[in-house]
């Protein structure tokens, strides 16, 4: 049983964001700023983010919000920490925020190099597994068999998505991990657990969305859920490349049962194609679960 | 002040120290390497108190100046050619967000073929990104430049691009005067943003803007670059006064009563002065105009230049293949409906690519010149085809 962390009552957001009804990326942002706290600077790259904000000059954010280039998030970070610290402001947080299309594709270069020089910043990725902002282009986050606007026809089945958290994990870092904006208190301890390391941290937050997924926008907390529940995005945590925990492990269900919750952006799956998808699912699983008792051991 | 013998590359460095720079960010390309290496000593032997960013690439390098500069910290960079390419979106990106961002563009040609040599296609292309554009006809400028580059980025919030010709300037030593920096902190007080980004006061900036405003950000950045003539002119001054060494925004040399005046930038000015000499030695009424200014553009100053000339000859290392080189076309626009601009006005492409333009290329520039050729098309210089 998991140890409940309270959420922060303090908004650091303001009422009133441009995100879609349901928007799973705006209550992310709202659970990581809370576990963030007020001392914070936030880089934002392009992406639903920076429409999410809102037009000049209203803005939803109670921090300092620094939108800039696309796949820039983690450029921005460093240079907002080498600025803040030889300003002798080293207890300013930096919180770098892209999307996976900033995040998978374009910022991959500028984020491997923020973690090879193991910069203290908390580089969070939202992910709704498209160029959602553009209208919802296939990006490598994108899941094998989901229809995208790039994507219409059958063909990318075999195309995995990217894995994220161990690429990361493998710049040896203090912190990567999974969140999901389904499990608050698990995203916001997570936030709490990064901002308390020195160094890079990283976490990879689950965000369906109802516009790009075509599902009712009260679904997605449900939705969020069942992606865990069918282990499409395992909640685990790596530390310094090494330790692996896993956070959450509700009782499993078929990649199958997951993706009938959202049929319509699904291309119909020869079932071939399913167990393959599933097969990866469970590879990726049993190597998480594997490095989990071997940290525990 | 201290006398040192150094390149190109060290005088950038230097200009960067003595500016207390605080935040720098970096990515390795021939030929403005040594500004890197140099920098990254600097700071690591405390020499100078800042932060050295090692970026993965250029595209990075700015993004992370982009950020410190917003969060209140003096910040430098030096690149060349590719890299200032690949910097392109966010050069774009610094002078909209009005950042006095100051950095030195090693003057490169730009590949396919691939090549590491000399000339400014690479900064003339990136004219309309919202810098200033400086030229420097030798290292104490490329030094000077600099301090004087941030005394005016900073008074207008507008990002500045000092240029140096690669190997000419960059691997050429020269006798450079450093300054005292007690004497430099007097010129450049520490920089003071009017916004910043802090917790204690915070501030979103640069989120969608639609048609409502865009235009008016634009035409604001339009007043600042206006501004910036007199702020430039001002802060050169300044600095004469100080430092007995100041350059205005272009040089007419020995233009008073020439009939013909050469136009150029950089490096090559070097050698257009020898030659001019000589032209004049013997009687012959040439003159030289040496921009060092191309934005914003000094209408004024070239106009009042190019007065006396009857014939005008601009020699540009660059080429905007399909019309011309760059300075060509400003000098041409400038010149245009103007009481001086009843003249022709040639223009020459030499050295492109990093091939020598010796006195000798420039003799037979002045000659082809008097043989009245077209006006129209650029003429090529010692072409072998």
């Amino acid at each position: 049983m998991q140890e409940l962390t309270s959420i922060p009552e303090q908004e650091l957001l303001y009422q009133g964001m441009y995100s879609c009804p349901g928007c799973m990326a705006a209550l992310a942002m709202r659970l990581v700023l809370k576990a963030m706290g007020p001392n914070t600077i936030l880089a934002l790259t392009t992406g639903c983010w920076a429409v999410i904000d809102g037009p000049f000059p209203y803005t939803s954010s109670k921090v300092p919000f620094l939108h800039g280039a696309f796949g820039t998030a983690a450029s921005m970070g460093r240079g907002l920490r080498a600025s803040l610290d030889v300003q002798g402001k080293e207890d300013v947080q930096v919180l770098a925020w892209g999307g996976d299309g900033a995040t998978f594709d374009i910022g991959m270069t500028a984020l491997s190099a923020a973690a090879a020089y193991n910069e203290d910043i908390l580089y969070v990725c939202y992910d709704n597994e498209a160029y959602m902002n553009t209208g919802g282009q296939k990006s490598t986050a994108t899941l094998p068999g989901v229809r995208t606007t790039t994507t219409t026809q059958a063909g990318l089945a075999g195309v995995r998505k990217k894995n994220i958290v161990e690429i990361m994990a493998a710049h040896d870092i203090p912190f990567a991990a999974s969140a999901s904006a389904g499990y608050p208190h698990d995203l916001v301890k997570k936030v709490q657990q990064a901002k308390a390391l020195k160094g890079f941290k990283f976490i990879h937050v689950h965000t369906p969305c109802p516009t790009g997924w075509r599902y009712p926008p009260d679904e997605g907390p449900r939705i969020a859920r069942l992606a865990v529940q069918a282990r499409i995005h395992p909640l685990y945590h790596v530390r310094h490349g090494q330790q692996y925990v896993i956070d959450l492990d509700p009782e499993p269900i078929s990649v199958e049962e997951y993706f009938q919750t959202q049929r319509s952006r699904l291309k119909p799956l020869s079932a071939e194609e399913m167990a393959w998808i599933q097969e990866n699912v469970d590879q990726r699983w049993q190597t998480i679960v594997a490095r989990s008792r071997n940290t525990e051991a | 002040m201290e006398q040192i013998i150094m390149n190109g590359n060290s005088a950038a460095a230097y200009g960067a120290l003595l500016s207390r720079v605080q935040v720098t960010a970096a990515y390795p390309i021939s030929p403005q390497t040594g500004i890197v290496e140099a920098l990254a000593d600097l700071v690591a032997s405390g020499q100078l108190e800042a932060k050295f960013i090692m970026s993965e690439s250029e595209h990075s390098v700015m993004a992370s100046l982009i950020a410190a500069s917003e969060a209140g910290a003096r910040v430098f960079t030096a690149t060349s050619s590719q890299g200032l390419a690949l910097m392109h979106e966010l050069l774009h990106w610094a002078a909209g967000a009005r950042l006095p961002i100051v950095m030195v563009n090693v003057n490169r040609a730009m590949s396919a073929p691939w090549t590491m040599f000399c000339d400014q296609s690479d900064i003339v292309a990136q004219r309309d990104t919202g810098w200033l554009h400086v030229y420097c006809e030798e290292n104490q400028e490329t030094l000077d430049a600099i301090i004087q580059g941030y005394k005016v980025a900073e008074q207008i919030m507008l990002p500045v691009l000092i240029n140096m010709d690669g190997f000419y300037n960059s691997y050429t030593t020269e006798p450079v005067s450093v300054h005292d920096i007690k004497d430099v902190d007097r010129y450049l007080p520490p920089y003071e943003p009017p916004v910043k980004l802090d917790p204690k006061e915070p501030h979103t900036l640069h989120g969608g803007t639609g048609p409502h405003l865009f235009m008016e950000m634009r035409y604001q950045m339009w007043q600042a670059m206006e501004h910036a003539l007199d702020i430039a002119r001002e802060a050169d001054d300044e600095f004469g006064r100080m430092f007995g060494c100041s350059y205005g925004l272009t040089e007419a040399y020995r233009c008073k009563d020439a009939d013909l005046v050469l136009v150029s930038s950089g490096s090559l000015v070097g050698t257009l002065r020898e030659v001019v000499d000589v032209y004049r030695d013997r009687g012959d009424r040439i003159g030289l105009l040496k921009i060092r200014y191309l934005r914003p553009f000094p209408t004024e100053e070239v106009r009042q230049a190019l007065t006396s000339a009857r014939q005008v000859a601009v020699i540009d290392r660059n080429v905007s293949v399909g019309m011309g080189g760059g300075f060509w076309q400003e000098v041409r626009s400038a010149l245009y409906g103007s009481e001086v601009g009843n003249k022709p006005v040639l223009g020459f492409l030499a050295g492109i690519g990093g091939r020598d333009v010796t006195p000798e290329s420039v003799d037979k520039i002045i000659q082809t010149a008097r043989s009245n050729p077209p006006q129209e098309v650029p003429i090529w210089v010692e072409l072998k085809v």
